[in-house]
């Protein structure tokens, strides 16, 4: 048999390259009324009265009024409606839908509603905290007395937006039995839930398809839930296909982004050793808490990055403030943690005047090691090896040597980083209960029933490839659609690198039973079920145990070169090193090894986005600058096996980990080239001048 | 409304409408070429990259009226030549395409270049497509599939 990593071309790639592959936006229904969504011009705002002109036949607005169930999107905290019924809390919050035939009518109906608001005092510091999270390691309280240093740093970072290059969408219609929905989103399952609980309707009322998904980094986890109800209230008022669909700027302004991040980290030192660790965590969540607890529990989760510290005192603050509401991002809380983490470990060494790698090394976490919520490392960890490979590769001690002069205008830093695989704690046992089916039908080809997504990083191909090669048949003989809850069971969120992982996993089993079970030309149906290993104990009231299954674990190093007249940054090179445990897919998890780390630099150092009084102040991508062709550096990516033994083949996640590294190894290569600690990112011309002028 | 005649992959089409309609709407809405994308809207993503007389456009900044009497070229006229088929086989080779929304346009970017330098070096590549953009690839894989169909089509361009 040949090596499973070994790469094919990817079974969605000819379609997608010629333009025949059906995004929501190319779907066409028959006379598919257009919607156009109503916002608040305001961030908080009491709304007193409404004013809807005549609609002329064939038009509609839907509200508040029309929803048939709970005016709740459900998400984890019940606090986004539907429909904004009597107050506004975020500037561009959703009102109303006008909805009909011909685009200009509606758009000219939208200037005449008239909403009369109470105009209410935003908030926008950060002092409503919604979500207070507290653990501890070991005993920080006796370590503190031990200390003959104690060294603190804040740190800080802004929005980032996931920048799909699809904009959300969604279209439905009724036939009659059953709302129907096909749209670009990551969670089918999410979003039935979420319709069921708006509709108020029985399980089988609501039908979710997924439409092939023009990018989602976690932007169409929990958003597309929000679209989902406001249409599907509207087509069971109206009875007619409907599209909803963003254009950009409302999608820029309007949905979920990374959370901006505070915080600070205290190390208390003796005899240049770290004995324990402070550290206090602020996310801004905007307006509704939506997910931004899970999101924190992620980043304090991570408060230690790799790092073994035996003492730990870890607070986190979920902010409710008056602008659009944060949500999931490739990372999930990691990326902000870890770039402080990496940061501080490097500030530490610096005022301690020690080796920062030799420092480093000394903390690196080993097998058998407690993580920063006590539970253990089960699994070998090979960074040492890694590390060693990367060094060489990058000749990073060459260059960290030759480009101590400030004269280089040069700099290279590396970041060390891991990332939990699947949900935090209990999750896959508690809340998701992953059931995933295969089919074989009597022509003997199999069909895998699993709600997970692909959204470009290739499920369509790896699960095939999967099944194909347990069952050792043709990658022909096996199908994978887009999901549509009326076949598939759910198989949980397309979310948390747990796809391989977990859903890989029991997708594995299966085909295994069905290769041990198979009877030719028989119709047989196999089914698995999630069941968490006996050894993961998690207690998600005191953070103590097993916050993760398994852990992915990756290196980065980046080279850097600073303008010394305009401090503009280019990325010269980057040399990456990951454990995925096994790459079901050699080249599949190198293109999440490129664009991820694209989207980590672009945190680090480019992607700037910010408000004013609530008012996203970049709307398109001419003011929020992404990564093109001529920023990216050439990227050198390597992986080691060190298969996971409840992974398919060793799988563990692999979208995320690729992602969260790339904030501080970039600013640690700008701290560098500039001489100044870095505290803040994206470290732009702008704060690059503010820290040379900072004598 | 007026008649708008243009040569469409390689066929006269007319068009009654409104010549201020944007070509890109035209193409999806009237035409049903919906391989072309809407990303931004402003001429600034290149999803929606098309030819206009062989010179790369963004049709969402294009009046219907400019490209009367004009050759446009879609991604699903380049789909069956020799040149469409080598660089499709270039990007499944090379895992140039993930979520695929940017690809079609990509492809006319990348065809586009190739035909003023078929033998492009990595720079020419990086601002050939530096109108057109990418969230999930990081490129590196998009300039390698150019590479490599510029080498296979040795003599095509």
């Amino acid at each position: 048999m040949n090596d499973i990593s070994r790469s094919i071309p990817k079974l969605d790639s000819v379609p997608k390259a010629f333009g025949n592959e059906r995004y929501v936006n190319d779907i066409r229904y028959e006379n598919a009324l257009y919607a156009k969504t109503l916002r608040s011009p305001h961030a908080k705002a009491r709304i007193l009265r409404r004013r809807y002109p005549e609609l002329p036949a064939g038009y509609h607005i839907i509200d508040h009024t029309h929803v048939p169930g709970e005016n709740v999107v459900n998400i984890i905290a019940d606090d986004q409606p539907v429909f904004a019924a009597d107050r506004v809390t975020y500037y561009q919050e959703p009102i109303l839908l006008v909805i009909g035939p011909d685009k200009r009518v509606v758009l000219k109906l939208m200037k005449d509603i008239h909403i009369e608001y109470d105009i209410e005092v935003p908030q926008f510091e950060w002092t409503d905290s919604v979500v207070h999270y507290h653990f501890t390691k070991g005993n920080l309280a006796k370590v503190k007395e031990q200390a003959d240093k104690v060294i603190r740093r804040e740190y800080h970072s802004g929005y980032q937006e996931q920048l799909y290059i699809e904009p959300q969408g969604m279209i439905g219609y009724h036939d009659g039995k059953q709302v129907i929905l096909e749209g670009s989103l990551q969670c089918p399952y999410y979003v039935k839930n979420a319709l069921i609980r708006t509709l108020n309707c029985a399980d089988d009322y609501v039908r979710v398809r997924q439409a092939t998904v023009g990018g989602a980094f976690g932007g169409k986890e929990e958003f597309p839930s929000l679209i989902a109800c406001q249409l599907a209230v509207a087509i069971e008022v109206i009875r007619k296909p409907i599209r909803l669909i963003y254009e950009r700027e409302e999608d820029v302004e309007s949905t979920t982004k990374r959370h901006p991040s505070h915080i600070t980290m205290t190390a208390y030192v003796k005899d240049n050793e770290i004995l324990g660790i402070q550290s206090e965590v602020g996310l801004d969540g905007g307006a509704n808490i939506g997910l931004s607890g899970v999101v924190l529990s992620r980043a304090l989760i991570a408060t230690t990055g790799v790092y073994t510290i035996d003492h730990l005192d870890v607070t986190g603050d979920v902010y409710r403030t008056n602008t659009v509401p944060n949500g999931a991002f490739r990372g999930f809380g990691a990326p902000q943690m870890l770039f402080a983490v990496e940061m501080f470990m490097h500030h530490v060494a610096a005022e301690l005047k020690v080796d920062a790698l030799a420092f480093r090394q000394r903390y690196l976490a080993k097998q058998g090691d407690h993580t920063s919520t006590g539970g253990t490392f089960r699994d070998p960890i090979i960074m040492p090896e890694m590390l060693s490979r990367v060094l060489d590769e990058s000749d990073y001690l060459n260059k960290r040597e030759r480009y101590a002069s400030p004269d280089s205008h040069r700099g290279i830093g590396m970041s060390w980083v891991l990332h939990g695989c699947g949900f935090t704690g209990s999750g896959e046992a508690t809340h998701i209960k992953a059931r995933v089916k295969l089919h074989k039908r009597t022509t003997d080809e199999v069909e895998i029933l699993i709600a997970a997504v692909d959204m470009g990083q290739g499920v369509k191909t790896t699960m095939t490839k999967l099944v194909a090669t347990i069952l050792d048949v043709p990658m022909s003989q096996v199908i994978y659609d887009n999901p549509d809850t009326n076949f598939v069971p759910d198989s949980g969120p397309t979310v948390a690198s747990r796809t391989m992982m977990i859903v890989g996993g029991l997708v594995a089993r299966a085909a295994r039973r069905l290769r041990d079970e198979w009877n030719a030309g028989e119709d047989q149906w196999i089914e698995e079920r999630y069941v968490q290993p006996d050894y993961i104990k998690w207690d998600e009231t005191t953070f103590h145990g097993d916050a993760y299954p398994a852990y992915s674990w990756g290196i980065n190093i980046v080279e850097v070169e600073v303008d010394p007249a305009t401090y503009e940054v280019t990325v010269l090179e980057t040399w990456n090193i990951y454990d995925v445990g096994k790459a079901i897919d050699e080249q599949v998890i190198l293109g999440q090894a490129d664009g991820g780390q694209l989207q980590g630099l672009g945190l680090g150092y480019l992607e700037v986005m910010n408000h004013k009084q609530g008012v996203i102040q970049q709307r398109n991508v001419t003011d929020y600058i992404i990564s093109t062709s001529v920023d990216t550096p050439p990227m050198h990516n390597y992986l080691m096996d060190n298969p996971y033994p409840l992974g398919p083949y060793g799988a563990k996640g692999a979208g995320e980990l690729t992602l969260v590294g790339g904030a501080p190894a970039v600013a640690l290569a700008i701290e560098q080239a500039i001489g100044k600690e870095i505290h803040e990112i994206p470290v732009t011309p702008e704060r690059i001048m503010e820290l040379m002028n900072d004598e | 409304m007026n008649d708008i005649t243009f040569e469409l992959n390689h066929e006269q089409v007319t068009i009654t409408a409104d010549p201020s309609l944007r070509l890109l709407d035209v193409l999806r809405d009237r035409l049903h070429l919906t391989g072309a994308k809407e990303g931004c809207g402003e001429g600034e993503c290149g999803a929606c990259s098309v030819l206009i007389n062989d010179q790369l456009a963004n049709s969402c900044l294009v009046p219907l009226a400019n490209v009367h009497k004009q050759r446009v070229t879609t991604i699903e006229g380049i789909a069956t030549t020799k040149e469409g088929k080598l660089l499709q086989q270039a990007y499944s080779k090379e895992g140039a395409v993930q979520c695929g929304i940017c690809t079609p346009g990509m492809m006319m970017a990348s065809y586009a270049l190739l035909k003023k330098h078929p033998h492009p070096t990595r720079e020419q590549i990086q601002i050939g497509l530096s109108g057109n953009l990418c969230r999930c690839t990081g490129y590196n894989m998009i300039f390698r599939a150019i590479e490599r169909a510029a080498k296979e089509g040795e003599g095509t361009w």
